[in-house]
């Protein structure tokens, strides 16, 4: 086969791939940040006692959750331009990320909401907090704390999921991962670093988390 | 005695590097009851979790009907795994969460060991299980799944589930402490019947006023070893050793 | 007649297209399903069953797969394998991706399916003499199959969802047929929509059967 594995073409070019890499994350960060509003806020509209409000967060769960997420980035990235929204490459994904963040942050949070018991905002009530003041004071901070584990979860997917942009020609990992495949035909080298740096990421990521996990618990 | 159905001989175990046994004889008679009485971590689950193998000892003999249980030969050959199953099912055990076979109805849950391991036909084995559901007094609930019947129905096909097997020795472990208070009755009259037909028993129990009533024999464990037996007037009313005393003090029988 | 000029010109006269790039997505989806489903049981059973060093091996390829998106997965696969001399068309190196990142995922949910069954389980039936095959035949698998059931269910709708990538690579699936159609008619929101309306509808039947699935053995209670 006569195939000599040379790692110098990618070491070369990999300052490319590390940016590749934090822009992947820093995109991560924000989508899961504007997605953990949009979820927030459809969690509470499911609970809603308004059905049209339940109606339209479970619409749009149901819809976000079950389209391809390559789907949606074209969609957004070629579509939104024709009714006027001029967005960049890495803004339009951006937007997208988020509403896909939102759509499965909205289970996490729902089924952390159902989780909690329902004496904390009666007891919230009693000592004459208004709803409002019982949500953010009582039941969103010890909701969050719960739904920590899952909330982790998701982040690394969607840090995962960033690797689509690709598809649209922002420079992320994988983008340049590509390039650099095409330009030096160094087919095994370039995959296998990309792979290990995506996994290497991840379980740093895991095991940030599971550190933050320890020191947000609540001691018992 | 005649040979013993169940001897238990210089039984060591440990966990990890803690001796949970220290040293166990033990000798049951065909047709005896015994009970086993003691203190959280005193071993007497661990002693009854030994004699069906499931759970491993590195000193001493178990037989049972004269056949060596686990390991065989002067080398203590550990047995092979389907040896072992074949041995397990000379003995029946009753747990303390029931542990029903949850996606089987209460006949099949009978009825499984009936045919894969005794390898008795279709026919035969519904037979004999319809025959034991009926005497645990649950004939109309046979083809309800354990989620569709209470605490001491699950336990009462439990019994029902082991006894069909046939086995030479039953094993209870903490049958009722799983139970409604008001469910437990139920279960230790069908344990009563059993004992009047003279089905051997080995019972290990919290219920201190059953064991006083259906035991020939009571055994009170401590810290890994057998501190004191005998029939249960005695124990009960005369206990010898200091720790029984504070035991059955605290149990307030 | 349909006018020419109208949308649903433009639908009638890509529907053969569209037709066929449906096909390919169904099939590779269904191929995928099916043959991870087969190596994740595998790779499930080697991470509860195996001896040490099988369950390590086994272990870093999950871990491995698991933590690299889909998207590298296909491209690493199509560039990769014809580099090694095995000739594949974009469909099968695209194929070969979906099914190891599909076993990876049954793998993972039966892995623990079976380990969040009671060990009482495992003890009641060898109480009764049953030998370990017959545990995991009777007692086991029946349940752990009904525990995973939802879960499976949604690694099938990811997998339909995953298809989506093998247009990048050149299959002919539905979201290439359809990014073609639109360079022709520069209809993007309509036929974006069309197909976002597709695999909506798909992976919609998907849930629904699932659900339908675990009613049916679902146990009384």
């Amino acid at each position: 086969m006569g195939y000599h594995l040379n790692f110098g073409a990618v070491w070369r070019d990999f300052d490319l791939l590390l940016s590749g890499l934090g822009l992947g994350l820093a995109l991560a960060i924000v989508s899961i940040f504007i997605g953990c509003w949009i979820g927030l806020a459809a969690a509470f509209a499911m609970n809603s006692k308004h059905a049209f409000w339940r109606r339209v967060a479970s619409w749009y769960v149901t819809a976000i959750r079950n389209t391809p997420l390559l789907v949606l980035i074209l969609f957004a990235f070629f579509v939104l331009p024709r009714f006027g929204i001029r967005l960049g490459k890495v803004e339009s994904f951006t937007v997208t990320l988020s509403i896909y963040a939102g759509a499965y942050l909205t289970e996490v949070f729902r089924g952390a909401l159902l989780a909690l018991p329902r004496g904390l905002r009666e007891a919230g009530l009693a000592i004459g907090l208004t709803e409002w003041q019982a949500k953010v004071w009582i039941i969103i901070p010890i909701m969050l704390r719960n739904a920590f584990p899952a909330l982790g979860n998701n982040f690394i997917s969607l840090f995962k999921d960033t690797s689509l942009a690709a598809a649209i020609a922002v420079p992320e990992l994988t983008y340049y991962a590509r390039q650099i495949n095409v330009n030096t035909f160094r087919v095994v080298e370039t995959w296998m670093v990309a792979s290990l740096m995506y996994v290497a990421a991840c379980y740093l990521i895991a095991a940030g988390l599971r550190f933050f996990e320890r020191r947000l618990a609540i001691p018992r | 005695m005649a040979q013993p159905i169940l001897q238990i001989e210089n039984l060591h175990k440990k966990f990890k590097d803690a001796e949970v046994l220290k040293g166990v004889d033990l000798q049951l008679a065909t047709g005896d009851v015994v009970s086993i009485i003691g203190s959280s971590g005193s071993g007497k689950t661990t002693l009854l979790r030994c004699v069906n193998m499931l759970e491993e000892f590195h000193q001493g003999r178990i037989l049972i009907d004269g056949e060596e249980i686990g390991y065989s030969g002067p080398q203590r050959k550990a047995r092979k795994e389907s040896e072992i199953a074949r041995q397990r099912a000379m003995t029946g055990m009753v747990f303390q969460q029931f542990n029903l076979f949850p996606h089987m109805t209460a006949q099949r849950n009978v009825t499984l060991g009936l045919t894969k391991v005794k390898k008795l036909p279709a026919a035969e084995a519904n037979a004999v299980a319809e025959k034991w559901l009926a005497r645990v007094g649950l004939q109309d609930r046979r083809d309800h799944f354990p989620g569709q019947l209470s605490g001491g129905q699950q336990q009462r096909v439990a019994i029902a589930r082991a006894v069909a097997m046939n086995p030479k020795v039953m094993l209870f472990d903490e049958v009722t402490s799983a139970l409604d208070p008001e469910l437990v009755n139920e279960v230790l009259s069908v344990i009563q019947d059993l004992a009047t037909e003279g089905m051997t028993m080995l019972l290990v129990t919290h219920e201190m006023k059953f064991a006083f009533e259906v035991s020939d024999r009571v055994v009170f464990m401590n810290q890994g070893r057998i501190e004191e037996e005998g029939p249960p007037e005695e124990l009960f009313r005369k206990p010898k050793s200091q720790r029984l005393a504070e035991f059955l003090k605290s149990s307030k029988f | 007649m349909v006018e020419q000029g109208t949308l649903l010109y433009e639908f009638w006269v890509s529907r053969w297209a569209i037709l066929q790039g449906l096909g390919t997505t169904v099939l590779v989806s269904l191929l995928a399903i099916v043959l991870g489903t087969f190596l994740g049981i595998f790779v499930g059973l080697m991470l509860v069953y195996g001896r040490f060093a099988s369950r390590f091996v086994v272990r870093m390829y999950v871990d491995f797969v698991r933590g690299t998106p889909v998207f590298v997965l296909v491209l690493a696969s199509f560039y990769l394998l014809s580099q090694i001399g095995i000739q594949l068309t974009a469909f099968q190196a695209g194929l070969f991706a979906l099914v190891v990142f599909c076993s990876t995922h049954v793998g993972e949910n039966l892995r623990g399916a079976l380990q969040s069954l009671p060990r009482g389980q495992t003890e009641a039936a060898k109480a009764i003499g049953l030998t370990f095959p017959q545990i995991f035949v009777y007692v086991l698998a029946p349940q752990a199959l009904r525990q995973a059931l939802p879960a499976w269910i949604n690694t099938a709708t990811e997998m339909v969802k995953a298809s989506t990538l093998l247009s990048v690579i050149g299959v002919a699936e539905l979201l290439l047929v359809t990014r073609q159609i639109i360079s022709r008619n520069f209809l993007s929101l309509e036929f974006y929509f069309l197909a976002g309306l597709i695999y909506f509808l798909i992976d919609y039947a998907i849930e629904r059967a699932g659900k339908a699935v675990e009613r049916r053995v679902a146990l009384p209670s």
